[in-house]
């Protein structure tokens, strides 16, 4: 079966992600990586649901999309504001919720 | 079956026809490659640009070739079967969605016309955008624009189709734009692409209609998904499907047709759309995108044909929509100065010629006209753009900027005439065979009302474009191409780009002639505004008809059976005379009006009341734009807004005082007796534990985003770690 493959390349995407969200410093990027680690959910999603051969796993992907597209325009709105206040999206000046 | 006779006959095929899909890929693949090295080459990546679209012409032209000669192997009344391929996409559960090509005479006639005006439309954009500051996106987005109309042309099933048509849209959006940093540009973005998707929704809801009443059937009997326009055409015109269902199917698909193409009540976005650089408005908003709608329309016409019943009535909504735009453009095109403006809802106007003909049941003069439409509008729209890139400075303002334009530029002045008169339908230039062919047969299919609308858009058409061709051409020059500084609306780009400082020394000064990059595309497509009306010339009698034999599918399962009018020169003298009577009538009410000033008809609009009501309707467009703006819209934000508010203050907030009240009196009776007695000792005790521990933790709460991120998926890394311990 090709789900291995599949598996493989979703556990990528995702290191890729998780790289992406701990060592970036720019939001943009930040978001995006993010979007690769919901992305390879939806992968490992989809090829589940074709080796159990039922839509569901093709219907939550598909949420998930939704639900992403929403998440990047609200995130995309706080880099945009948060640029406007600081004129930089470097993640590390945003440390006011220092405890 | 029925469908057995079909395959009983061998056709031609060949390797073109075969590879069609080749055709909207190469520019897609294009698109990428712009976009990725387009920037380091010498020409900036529209040298691949035009590469792409000279090879999806070859490929087209090629296909076209082949086509021909497959309808010549079928015979005389052989039916000549699309070529059809296709591939799975995805399946899952029982459903299979395919991806594929189906290439007939509509599809094969409308990718030759779409390579070959997008080709031009590049070749002229290396001039016409030549130091433009994002030039190098330019050419992605109009190559990937190219990709999304061949795509939706060449479309098997529904899924295809709805890819093309929403890169489309896209494309348009980001095009219009192109210069946003004014903002009426990217406004006008805003509008056309808000104004499409809202019509775009009746495509979604069609399409799904459509595959839940159609799938069972279509694979019981053809073996294709209800996705498959094959399909969709056999189901609609076999008698299976509920004409209450087929009519709502043909509602939801035929809104999404009126947003795309421009038709009333939806037009308003397309003469905004002009904002967009001119090469955009000669490719996408006349010539090309804004036919996707008629397309649609042709493509799945069994549909229509059945939803509607096209020959059984006097009237439809096709009918209707298509003859009230043909008026009410024709009217607003008077008004404009802005000699984009005039095209614009010119286009508007003759998008409802096509709607009006194939509401009526005159596919093939409509699918023609789409062909021929298509050489003038683009030829009008580049001579616009010539004007202004070499002799307006810029601005498009017809009464402040241009004038006696004939003796500076004469190539442009020639095919703008020719291409004014084939849109005025005068014999022997290609509009005439279209859109007298469309008028004559919507009144022989019985829709007598909407012909004497035909009638009457022809002299209409006759006429505003003779005014157009007056303050442009003739009279003495004014402003800009007197030599003055230009007044008025300016294309943008010259405000704020490198093309300016450069332009003004050498491409600006006196009226001049463009250069052979944009007076060849120019010469080109006005030779066809001249000549393609003899591919399908219905006066010289059946041997002239090649576009039909070629285009036009013989009834059959999968196509419904339609008539022609039998050409006569009566008929066509009647329309010939009205059209030179508008252009007589207007010719002589410009000069009286533009040059001698004649004081019976200067400032006629602001002496008679009737007439000055009139002048106002059109100048605000009869009002839909404040229609849409200020009353749905605000509509919307405002009383919607307003009466959440009041629930908000009124019922929650009660519900929340009251709660709030009640749970006060109770908390002052437990604070007296248990807290401070009770609970303040234990309490005391754990806020020192809690704040030890809370010193103990505090480094961890640096405030950076990463290191929390990091935290978190080490903790979820643990998690997933215990859970695959617990469960082996």
């Amino acid at each position: 079966m090709l789900v291995n493959q599949f598996l493989f390349l979703a556990a990528i995407l995702f290191c890729i992600g998780v790289y992406g969200v701990v060592a970036r410093k720019n939001a943009v990027l930040v978001l995006m990586s993010i979007e690769l680690i919901l992305n390879a959910v939806n992968l490992n999603l989809v090829a589940f649901s074709l080796r159990n051969g039922s839509v569901d796993g093709h219907t939550f992907a598909l949420y998930v999309i939704a639900v992403a597209a929403a998440e990047v325009g609200v995130g995309l709105g706080l880099v945009l504001l948060v640029y406007r206040n600081r004129r930089s999206i470097s993640l590390d000046d945003l440390s006011e919720m220092k405890g | 079956m029925i469908f057995a006779a079909e395959v009983a006959q061998e056709l031609s095929s060949g390797w073109f026809l075969e590879n069609a899909w080749l055709i909207p890929v190469i520019p897609a693949v294009t698109f990428a490659l712009i976009l990725l090295v387009g920037k380091r080459l010498p020409l900036k990546g529209s040298e691949l640009g035009v590469i792409s679209m000279l090879a999806s012409l070859a490929i087209a032209g090629g296909a076209a070739y082949q086509w021909i000669q497959r309808v010549s192997s079928a015979g005389e009344d052989g039916i000549v079967t699309p070529v059809v391929r296709t591939w799975a996409w995805w399946q899952s559960a029982g459903h299979t969605f395919t991806i594929g090509q189906s290439i007939d005479g509509l599809a094969i006639i409308v990718l030759v016309v779409v390579a070959f005006i997008s080709t031009l439309v590049q070749i002229y954009s290396l001039e016409y955008l030549r130091g433009d500051r994002r030039y190098t996106h330019f050419f992605a987005a109009l190559t990937l624009f190219s990709a999304g109309m061949l795509a939706m042309v060449i479309a098997e099933d529904m899924i295809t189709l709805l890819l093309g048509w929403e890169i489309m849209g896209l494309c348009s959006f980001m095009l219009i734009g192109h210069w946003w940093e004014e903002e009426t540009n990217s406004r006008a973005a805003l509008k056309a692409f808000f104004t499409v998707r809202t019509a775009d929704i009746g495509l979604l809801v069609g399409i799904s209609m459509l595959y839940v009443s159609a799938n069972e059937w279509t694979m019981k009997n053809l073996g294709v998904s209800g996705f498959s326009i094959r399909g969709i055409s056999a189901w609609a015109l076999s008698g299976e499907p509920n004409s209450t269902l087929i009519l709502v199917i043909a509602i939801a698909l035929f809104v999404a047709a009126i947003g795309k193409s421009g038709q009333f009540p939806l037009h308003t976005w397309l003469p905004d759309a002009m904002a967009g650089p001119t090469p955009v408005s000669s490719l996408l908003h006349s010539s090309t995108m804004v036919v996707a709608g008629v397309f649609l329309v042709a493509r799945l016409y069994p549909v229509f044909f059945t939803g509607f019943d096209i020959l059984g009535s006097g009237g439809n909504l096709i009918t209707i929509i298509g003859g009230v735009t043909i008026i009410i453009a024709a009217a607003l095109a008077f008004v404009q100065d802005d000699i984009k403006r005039v095209l614009a809802y010119s286009t508007v106007s003759q998008l409802g010629y096509m709607m009006m003909g194939l509401g009526a049941g005159a596919w093939m003069p409509s699918v023609f006209h789409i062909f021929t439409h298509a050489f003038f509008k683009a030829c009008l729209f580049l001579c616009a753009g010539s004007i202004a890139h070499s002799a307006s400075h810029h601005s498009f303002d017809m009464k402040k900027d241009m004038g006696g334009l004939r003796k500076f530029m004469p190539i442009t002045f020639a095919t703008w005439i020719i291409s004014t008169l084939a849109l005025s339908g005068v014999f022997p230039f290609s509009g005439f065979f279209s859109k007298d062919e469309i008028i004559d047969n919507v009144g022989y299919n019985g829709y007598g009302l909407f012909m004497i609308v035909g009638l009457v858009g022809a002299f209409m058409t006759a006429a505003y474009m003779t005014r157009a061709t007056y303050l442009t051409f003739f009279g003495a020059p004014r402003g800009a191409s007197a030599g003055q500084a230009p007044h008025g609306s300016h294309d943008a780009h010259d405000t704020h780009d490198t093309h300016d400082s450069r332009a003004s020394r050498d491409t600006h000064g006196a009226p001049h002639e463009s250069n052979l990059l944009i007076t060849i595309p120019l010469m080109l497509l006005a030779a066809l505004a001249l000549g393609s009306g003899l591919l399908n010339a219905a006066p010289f009698g059946e041997k002239w008809m090649r576009i039909s034999k070629w285009v036009e599918p013989h009834a059959s399962a999968f196509a419904p059976k339609l008539y022609h009018a039998p050409f006569t020169w009566t008929k066509a003298s009647i329309s010939l005379a009205i059209v030179f009577a508008g252009i007589v009538i207007s010719w002589f009410v410009s000069t009286a009006l533009y040059t001698r000033k004649d004081r019976r008809l200067v400032g006629l609009t602001q002496r008679v009341p009737a007439l000055r009501v009139g002048y106002n309707f059109l100048i605000n467009k009869y009002y839909l734009d404040a229609l849409y703006e200020n009353v749905i819209v605000k509509a919307i934000v405002g009383p919607i807004a307003k009466g959440a508010y009041w629930f908000n203050q009124n019922i929650l907030d009660g519900i929340l005082h009251s709660v709030a009240g009640a749970s006060r009196a109770v908390s002052g009776w437990v604070y007296r007796n248990i807290d401070q007695k009770l609970v303040d000792g234990a309490v005391n005790n754990s806020g020192k534990v809690a704040r030890d521990a809370g010193g103990a933790l505090q480094p961890v709460q640096s405030g950076k985003v990463s290191q929390y991120g990091a935290l978190l998926f080490s903790a979820a890394a643990v998690a997933a770690l215990v859970l695959v311990i617990a469960n082996t």
